[in-house]
């Protein structure tokens, strides 16, 4: 007789957007595994044809309220490739500044308000905060520095009003810049807490054969934050290979199923990869110096990391860095920065810009016309990159656990799919959970 | 004997998240706000999900598809008051571009198979399927009449939200007027207050988040803008972003696409 069990999660919580999950186990075996993103498209890509270049910062942050940084700066980069703008020092540190808030920002909401109480057992922060008051409170504190600082370089939080085509509108008074100094250092004492903190977390084992993918930025000190070349890893280990965005189209092959409003993109002859934090970590980590680099070895931070339950730890030490980033800009900012953007005239062709979001690498393409409309946009977002790996993750996590009672293995595939920190709302221009061992 | 908290909703249909993130970056208000009410449903931020009646449902993003349209009406029919929140909700959003656009065109340009699609037509706002105590403008709404809206909801009194245009915001922020000291265009005198004049402090013109204020002029303004050489493309688009199914938004950005076109309006 064939035994079968089924779960079911339709609303898949502490996730940026709406999405559900499907399992199928028979005899305790995983038949199927599906992440299921249902929220509706919004048809991005076809209502930019037809608009100015100049538009594509604006329009594409309203694709995701939670990094929309990330693709301001991946517009910017792609429409200024195309047209031959170089921008200059002064605007790539303030973009760089810029993106930090929002790494720290969303970094902070995902490592405490949707993660850590998964790995602590409660249903949320709020929950979560009638024992642990003092973690709450330090988490806020960190997030609302991420805000406060994209509040003071982009106008404000979410979709900041400041981001231009060729750089800013204005560079902040630098006096405030200066005055930011005090507040960023407390964060950073916060940050520094943070990874002790979560490096103590009891976290579920699991091994996975990823193959990593992040920006690798041209200097040699930088981190991936706001441009550069793709590296991935040959077995994982090391970057083995790094390609310029042109090519991205040929490597990554973008498929659509049916059980999914988000394209799955899988790297061409290798299959589904990784984005994100892990990814990161294993082909750039060795760039993390200062506070980032003794941290991650104080608290025993291998690299690379392989298990996905452990990404926490990754993103508490990347908040790390965003925050000595941001403090080294500040301390270095010219009294004379000069112009806050540079403007020239529109080109045809086709451009490609990349920026990691926190959840990982974003890729924008247009093809622009010469009078600057664009003809042709795609784009393609972190959790679409990594669905076809969160399926992987789940089969694997639902095979080693097949013993748990259905609560526990549901709430463990949802902590697996949370490990991502998936941006539904980006990946559809979601994920519906049903575990069904049926 | 204590009072019964009110039960809090925050509810998720067609939008980029922004505006119920709003409520979470509230980070100096949150623990006080989830002692003053039950979070009884916000998948966003708990795994907690308790069905309704709920006090007061804050509602996030525009209707279209037809079972986000079915999820509404079961919102409504357990949702004492609904608010909508920002822009999507209340205009039907960026995703209203649709609305003048062929839809089955659009889906082909981004999905390789458009049959695994179910999508309407149109990106409407909630109102135009449910009645709505309040809405609550922007992309994406500020933090603070966010809070507000919830206090004076849930006492059920009116909320205090500037009712002017965005131009008032500049004045009395004392910030030299980026369209006459620069010609820049800017869309201040027909957008509604709210976000603080802010696009104007960063030295550009306002851009529209928060939708038409009430007695905009937006012909005017346009005729304005063609008269010192923006083209009717420009024009039209500057009209047609995230409020673009708003009705006097939608009217003049149609208005300025007949002159572009040629078409009768």
């Amino acid at each position: 007789m064939t035994r079968s069990r089924s779960i079911d999660v339709p609303v898949l919580a502490r996730v940026e957007g709406e999405g559900a999950l499907h399992v199928r186990i028979r005899d305790d075996t995983v038949h199927s595994v599906a992440l299921s993103i249902y929220e509706p498209p919004r048809f991005f890509e076809g209502f930019l044809r037809g608009r100015s270049a100049r538009e594509a910062p604006d329009i594409t942050a309203r694709i995701c309220g939670i990094c929309p940084v990330a693709y301001q700066t991946a517009a910017c980069n792609a429409v200024e490739e195309v047209w031959g703008l170089d921008v200059g020092e002064p605007v790539r540190l303030m973009r760089r500044l810029l993106y930090c808030g929002e790494w720290v920002e969303s970094h902070a909401l995902h490592v405490y308000l949707l993660h850590a109480p998964d790995l602590l057992g409660y249903p949320d922060a709020l929950t979560m905060a009638r024992d642990h008051r003092d973690l709450v409170e330090r988490g806020l504190r960190l997030k609302k520095a991420g805000n406060d600082l994209m509040d003071l370089v982009g106008g404000r939080a979410i979709h900041p009003v400041n981001v231009r085509v060729g750089g800013f509108y204005r560079f902040p008074d630098p006096a405030d810049l200066a005055a930011a100094r005090p507040w960023l250092a407390q964060a950073l004492e916060d940050a520094v807490a943070t990874v002790r903190t979560v490096a103590t977390l009891d976290l579920p084992d699991l091994e996975m054969p990823y193959h990593f993918v992040a920006l690798q930025p041209d200097r040699a000190s930088d981190y991936p934050l706001e441009g550069g070349r793709v590296v991935l890893s040959g077995d994982g280990t090391a970057p083995a290979e790094a390609f310029g965005l042109e090519e991205f189209d040929e490597r990554v092959v973008e498929v659509h199923v049916q059980h999914s409003n988000a394209l799955h993109a899988r790297l061409r002859g290798v299959g589904p990869y990784l984005v994100g934090p892990l990814a990161r970590w294993a082909l750039l980590g060795d760039r993390l110096g200062g506070a980032a680099g003794s941290v991650a070895a104080e608290v025993g931070l291998p690299r690379p990391l392989r298990n996905p339950f452990a990404s926490i730890v990754v993103r508490a030490v990347e908040v790390v860095y965003a925050l000595e980033e941001a403090l080294r800009i500040v301390d270095c900012w010219p009294a004379d920065p000069g112009p806050a953007f540079v403007d020239g005239p529109a080109r045809a062709g086709v451009g490609h810009g990349a920026s990691e979001a926190p959840r990982g690498l974003l890729v924008h393409r247009y093809r622009l016309d010469a009078a600057g409309e664009i003809r042709a946009a795609g784009i393609v977002p972190p959790t679409s990159q990594n669905q076809a790996q969160i399926e992987a993750d789940l089969r694997q996590v639902v095979e080693q656990n097949i013993g748990l009672d259905d609560a526990a293995l549901q709430h463990r595939c949802e902590t697996a799919v949370r490990n991502y920190d998936p941006c539904i709302s980006c990946a559809t221009h979601a994920v519906r959970l049903t575990v069904d061992r049926g | 004997m204590p009072t019964r908290r009110p039960r809090l909703a925050v509810v998720k249909f067609a939008s980029c998240d922004g505006c119920q993130l709003s409520l979470l970056d509230c980070e100096d208000e949150l623990l006080a706000l989830a002692d003053a009410v039950q979070i009884a449903f916000f998948p966003e931020a708990s795994s907690t999900m308790l069905r309704g009646p709920y006090d007061l449902a804050l509602v996030e993003g525009s209707i279209s598809t037809r079972g986000d349209a079915a999820r509404l009406a079961q919102l409504r029919a357990s949702a004492r008051r609904l608010v909508t929140i920002g822009a999507c909700a209340t205009s039907g959003g960026i995703q209203a571009l649709r609305n003048t656009r062929d839809v089955a065109g659009l889906a082909s340009v981004v999905y390789p198979r458009p049959d695994f699609l179910d999508v309407l037509d149109r990106s409407t706002p909630i109102r135009a399927h449910v009645s709505v105590e309040y809405e609550l403008r922007g992309c994406p709404v500020s933090k603070a009449a966010l809070l507000e809206v919830v206090a004076a909801v849930l006492a059920d009194r009116k909320p205090r939200i500037p009712d002017t245009a965005v131009c008032a915001e500049c004045k009395q922020r004392g910030i030299v007027c980026v369209a006459v000291a620069e010609g820049q265009a800017c869309l201040g005198p027909v957008t509604q207050a709210g976000c603080g004049a802010i696009c104007p402090a960063f030295a550009r013109g306002c851009y529209g988040c928060f939708g038409p204020y009430a007695s905009a002029n937006t012909a005017a303004l346009a005729d304005h803008l063609r008269a010192h050489g923006r083209s009717a493309r420009d024009t039209e688009h500057l009209f047609a972003t995230f409020n673009a199914g708003a009705p006097a938004f939608a009217a003049e950005a149609e208005r300025q696409r007949a002159a572009r076109t040629g078409a009768p309006t």
